[in-house]
């Protein structure tokens, strides 16, 4: 009997932490998801609801009005997305691509090859990056304005492979890391050049590394607001997260519009991040574990 | 005695393939970051105001910093930055490590969870700051909505009116948008952690504690450094979102160092003070890099890994 007790007791106790692990991970969870969903919940409803008080908590109506409104022009609900849309696509896209071709040459110095002052180098380069994006915007806003690329996508594009390439070298010095020394130089035995080495072994076999890498520069860029706000100006060169500040600067703020933007910017990062994510973590923790 | 500097001119002359590789990298950084810098750092020795250039050429030596020095509201906005950055990273450091312990232990669904707690990651930080202006709207906001529903308060509590509220809300915000570079990180250290060791340990009796302390912890440590790091490359993210849910408000009671800079600098288009004041933000920047960066490397060469 006692024997059973002791069992039983055991049981309960474990179910009770099980109960008590549930609990907690849905909360992080929850504490996790909230604002986000809360977001996309609000740009759905009408103002109405959202200002209404007492609080209306389960929507009674959806309503695609705010997306519409912003994509149908300025003048019919404020901003012109469509524009700043395309401003950062064609400036992420561009800096991405040529801060993943400067990346690969230094991450690959970096992984494959030994010389003097490589740590310090490595340190070097990342403490250009520690540099707060509104200290660096001053000197480039006094550059800009004088060499005449103020509020250019070229300008932007400019900073935005200056930000990325160290932490591109980063990423990318993981995932060439990872690809075995053995397999170029088996192919350099063969009778391959070390470049076609590079590009038909080390190249296919990091590939997914990189584009990770190339993802998570794309999101820095999207995202960006320090630089962008102070480098732009104008409808011609303004990004997403500079225009979302169109909302507030009215007296009043159209929340609802405010949500539906922040709905459209998110999508994008939310899709490439979810594709990236465990490519990611495998480059940041390479050399961590077994060099 | 004449070989030493004939080889070192002839190795100047051939450059070596890593030197060739990293060329682009540093001509870039030179270009966009480091000149620019060097500019800024003369300006910062001068009285340069937007409006009037010949200010440019004015040399003043130290009368920026002199001044700073003695400027209430910079070391008010500086003890703020460093407070902030204290708290921010020392909670999303235990969140983190709680965070990855709670997913890592979950047998089911592990990979859902793994997407659910990157999810802040993609949140640009003028949208994290956005998304916490709304939620703490005094008026029509979800937290005051959620007090005033469940009974807590009858009161609409002004959390981005009053100083210490925003404080509050504004760390927040920050430790919801990076608590998250932690988790995976850490988790990412858990997950390939040998389960040996672990056992081990519990055989020889060790409570869960002693476990986690003497044998889990020293094998995450490094991940957590990782993250440290990559998290101290871009502290003044913080500026996003201080910008846009409170822009230093109010009455400048939540001004950090960077929205400061920016104020000075556009607001009132002192460039040179404002130059300045950022040497001490890029200098804190620095410190706090350099700082977990050597941490990182002490922890690698502790287990043993090649750098």
């Amino acid at each position: 009997m006692v024997r059973m007790d002791e069992n039983s007791s055991a049981r309960l106790k474990r179910r009770l932490t099980g109960i008590v692990y549930r609990i907690g991970l849905f909360l992080a969870m929850l504490t996790i998801c909230l604002p986000g969903l809360w977001i996309v919940i609000s740009s759905l409803r009408p103002t109405v609801e959202i200002m209404a008080k007492p609080p209306v908590w389960i929507p009674q109506e959806i309503s695609f009005d705010a997306y519409v409104a912003m994509f149908s022009g300025i003048g019919k609900g404020g901003i012109p997305v469509i524009e700043y849309f395309r401003n950062s696509l064609i400036i992420s896209v561009t800096s991405t691509v040529i801060a993943v071709a400067i990346g690969m040459a230094g991450g690959y110095a970096f992984a494959r090859y030994r010389f003097r002052g490589k740590s310090s180098v490595f340190l070097g380069l990342m403490l250009t990056r520690t540099v707060p994006g509104i200290a660096l915007s001053l000197p480039l806003f006094f550059l800009y304005v004088r060499l005449g690329i103020i509020d250019t996508h070229f300008g932007l594009i400019l900073a935005y492979v200056a930000l990325n390439v160290p932490f591109t070298i980063w990423l990318i010095d993981g995932f060439f890391r990872q690809v075995p020394k053995d397999l170029a130089e088996a192919a350099q035995i063969d009778g391959c050049t070390r470049w076609q080495a590079f590009w038909q072994v080390e190249f296919p076999l990091a590939g997914p590394g990189i584009a990770s890498a190339a993802i998570f520069a794309f999101l820095t860029c999207w995202n960006e607001f320090a630089l962008a706000s102070q480098l732009t100006r104008s409808v011609s060169a303004k990004t997403l997260p500079v225009g979302l500040l169109d909302y507030t600067a009215e007296f009043t703020i159209d929340w609802r519009g405010m949500c539906a933007l922040a709905v459209v910017m998110i999508i994008p990062a939310l899709t490439l991040t979810y594709i990236v994510q465990k490519h990611l973590v495998g480059g940041l923790t390479s050399g961590a574990v077994k060099g | 005695m004449n070989a030493t500097p004939h080889g070192i001119l002839m190795k100047g002359f051939k450059p070596s393939a890593p030197f060739l590789l990293l060329l682009p990298a540093m001509i870039v950084l030179a270009a966009v970051v480091v000149v620019p810098l060097l500019l800024s750092l003369y300006s910062s020795f001068t009285p340069f105001r937007l409006t009037r250039p010949e200010t440019f050429f004015v040399f003043v030596g130290f009368r920026n910093y002199l001044s700073i020095l003695s400027n209430a509201d910079f070391w008010w906005a500086f003890g703020r930055t460093v407070l902030l950055l204290t708290i921010a990273l020392n909670l999303e450091m235990l969140l983190g490590l709680g965070l990855a312990m709670l997913v890592e232990k979950a047998t089911r669904g592990q990979r859902i969870l793994r997407t659910l707690m990157m999810f802040p990651m993609m949140f640009s930080p003028i949208l994290v700051g956005f998304q916490f202006k709304f939620m703490f709207n005094d008026n029509i906001g979800l937290v005051n909505n959620a007090l005033q529903s469940l009974g807590i308060t009858q009161d609409a509590i002004p959390w981005l009116i009053e100083g210490h509220l925003a404080f509050i809300a504004i760390s927040i915000a920050e430790t919801w948008s990076s608590t998250a570079i932690f988790a995976i990180l850490i988790l990412a250290g858990l997950l390939a952690m040998p389960k040996e060791p672990i056992e081990a340990a519990r055989v020889d009796g060790c409570t869960p504690w002693q476990t986690f302390r003497y044998v889990t912890w020293p094998f995450v440590m490094p991940f957590a450094y990782i993250a440290m790091t990559i998290r101290s490359l871009d502290v003044a993210r913080a500026y996003d979102i201080v910008k846009i849910m409170t822009d230093g408000g109010p009455a400048g009671r939540t001004e950090l160092l960077w929205t400061l800079v920016a104020r000075t600098a556009y607001s009132d288009g002192r460039m040179g003070m404002a130059n300045a004041m950022a040497y001490f933000s890029i200098l804190l920047s620095i410190a706090f890099t350099v700082y977990f960066f050597n941490k990182l490397a002490a922890a690698r060469t502790q287990i043993g890994a090649e750098w």
